[in-house]
């Protein structure tokens, strides 16, 4: 079991407001991804959930009890750190033991538990070692088998993957998706990568300035945007923005995504010029500086060739374009 | 270092520098050493001279081992330096933590004021120390040496330990509170030693200066029981007479227990110092 209410979540440090009210209802089982520019309060709430930070208004309710004055080893909670966080001096195995151990888990237990979770992360032939003696991805695995062996309500990843180089980024992505698929437990995942979010989550929280922008799944976030920033931040290229005045528009401004862009050479709805087209072999990002609508990000699948000065028109697809009003938010 | 960056001149240029310093260091050291071991003749007519059968003569040991208590002296001093540096580690690395872990209202003004110790001197402050001492009955008692050198080595302990402290990583002492680690056993196992380099550093800049000191011994404990090494050894001074052989000597062998102690720092020193530049 574990699900997790947030009430009114507040936090200044000073006179800073770090987070604005965050409400928030996860439950059971769920994915959950906080994703949001850095310095949006996303590792700070986390921090929170975690009971590593105090908070300065509203609650945290973990399985409906209430647990703003409850010492963090007590939530039930385990997580991840960036950094890895191993102790250095302790081996593999008394690193994932040793919160079981300070709790007065009995040893025969503990060897169970390490026993089933370093096979499930094939860590076994590095159960003796110390950290030091670890790759980066082999550490990250230990530091995810420390919260596994603890069996919690809620497991916490504050960016797990950011360290690691990108090859071993998909692979441990894949493994924390079939993680969660075995066990069926509440995740809540912090990142400022879209993609991370996009892939693992059953529920994105995008966050911006310390209030929450819009929750909803990744498909949701991805075809009905609620506003502005939302648009921006899901989806990559990022969504072109056109002042809407400039199109004879009453929205404020227009949003279409890259992909939702066709080019011909002959006719279209915005005439311009090739800026520069970056060739990522699957796809190609054009960059067209149009008359009537400024400068223009293309995605096209396949390959398209273009030289930079060339002339073209690019469409928006029908039904796929975005109005913003003067607030930012869509526009019915 | 590769081909590229060393030259021969350059190499033997900084070489000819660094032992030009080491002579100029250890020549006075030396000087001791080898008089300690000469005739109280041999000494004046040519003291830079190294000791020859003839010239060699122990009575300067002799006379320090017979006259007076050195054994006392030395176990005066090893007490007392041993207390207080490790009174001004623990203390030290303790303030250094809570200023750089815990906000708290006040923090930085109280770091300041912690720090403010490095820039004033504690012998302005003898006269009120000494006070201090007679009123509380420590006068002529190792502790009141040790209560005094531990705070005047605590200032600069807060302060090179502080900066240390704030390198050691978040989530490492966050892991520690999820695991259910109390704060003091996150301060013992986990960050001091990561901090290690930092406190050889702050045990050798700490421990020198107590065990050479002769001003507050003088002052606050010159009592035959409590004497130490460097208050011991001027027994020999005297206003007309001077007993060089026994001062030599007993200079010589307070070089010892210092030059050991350095040597289980010193190992730990240097990698504190070229942590920074190797980063």
């Amino acid at each position: 079991m574990g699900s997790l209410k947030l009430q009114n979540v507040k936090k200044s440090f000073g006179k800073v407001d770090v987070l604005k009210g965050i409400d928030l209802e996860v439950t059971d089982g769920e994915f959950v991804v906080f994703v949001g520019p850095s310095g949006c309060g996303k590792s700070t709430l986390l921090r929170i959930i975690a009971g590593l930070e105090d908070l300065t208004g509203g609650d945290v309710r973990i399985d409906g009890e209430k647990v703003d004055h409850v010492p963090p080893a007590q939530r039930g909670i385990a997580m991840v750190f960036q950094t890895y966080a191993l102790y250095p001096h302790l081996t593999v195995k008394n690193n994932m033991g040793l919160g079981l151990k300070q709790a007065g888990t009995p040893a025969a237990e503990i060897e169970k538990r390490i026993a089933a979770s370093s096979a499930m992360l094939s860590l076994e032939p590095y159960l003796e070692r110390r950290p030091a003696e670890l790759s980066g991805g082999q550490r990250q695995r230990v530091a995810i088998g420390r919260a596994l062996v603890r069996e919690p309500k809620l497991f916490l990843f504050d960016e797990p993957l950011s360290n690691l180089d990108a090859a071993l980024r998909v692979n441990t992505r894949l493994e924390i998706a079939q993680l969660h698929r075995r066990l069926k437990a509440t995740m809540i995942y912090v990142t400022h990568d879209q993609v991370e979010a996009m892939t693992l989550a059953d529920k994105i929280v995008v966050l911006n300035n310390g209030q929450i922008e819009q929750v909803g799944g990744p498909m949701e976030l991805y075809n009905s945007p609620a506003n502005e920033f939302v648009a921006s931040f899901i989806g990559s290229p990022r969504m072109n923005f056109i002042d809407g005045a400039r199109l004879g528009e009453t929205a404020k401004t227009v949003g279409v995504r890259p992909e939702h862009l066709t080019v011909d050479k002959k006719k279209g709805t915005w005439k311009g010029t090739v800026i520069h087209a970056e060739h990522l072999g699957a796809d190609t990002n054009l960059y067209i500086d149009t008359e009537k609508a400024g400068l223009l990000t293309v995605r096209i699948f396949g390959v398209y060739n273009a030289e930079p000065g060339a002339t073209v028109y690019a469409t928006p697809e029908p039904g796929k374009t975005y109005r913003f009003g003067s607030d930012g938010k869509v526009m019915a | 270092m590769s081909q590229a960056r060393s030259s021969l001149p350059r190499t033997i240029g900084a070489h000819a520098i660094l032992i030009a310093y080491t002579v100029i260091a250890l020549f006075p050291v030396l000087v001791i050493v080898i008089n300690a071991f000469k005739s109280r003749n041999a000494i004046f007519r040519q003291p830079l001279m190294p000791p020859t059968p003839e010239t060699f003569d122990l009575v300067g040991f002799r006379t320090v081992l017979t006259q007076g208590d050195f054994l006392l002296y030395f176990q005066n001093s090893l007490i007392v330096t041993v207390v207080s540096l490790f009174l001004v580690l623990l203390f030290g690395a303790m303030a250094a933590f809570a200023l750089s872990e815990y906000r708290f209202k006040g923090n930085s003004l109280m770091g300041l004021y912690l720090a403010l110790g490095i820039m004033i001197p504690i012998r302005l402050g003898t006269v009120a120390i000494l006070q201090l001492m007679v009123a509380s009955g420590l006068v002529n008692t190792l502790t009141a040496l040790v209560l005094v050198y531990t705070a005047q080595g605590l200032p600069l302990a807060v302060f090179i330990l502080s900066e240390f402290m704030k390198q050691v990583s978040d989530d490492l002492k966050n892991a520690g509170r999820i695991d259910g680690l109390s704060e003091y056993t996150i301060f013992f196992r986990l960050v001091l030693p990561l901090v290690r380099p930092a406190m050889a550093t702050v045990a050798v800049f700490t421990m020198i200066p107590i065990w050479n000191d002769l001003w507050f011994p003088l002052i606050l404990a010159p009592s035959e029981a409590t004497k130490t090494v460097t208050l011991g050894a001027q027994i020999f001074i005297g206003q007309y007479v001077t007993n060089w052989n026994a001062v030599l000597a007993a200079l010589s062998l307070a070089i010892v227990p210092v030059l050991i102690l350095y040597l289980i720092f010193s190992r730990q020193l240097i990698r504190g110092i070229t942590a920074g530049a190797v980063k």
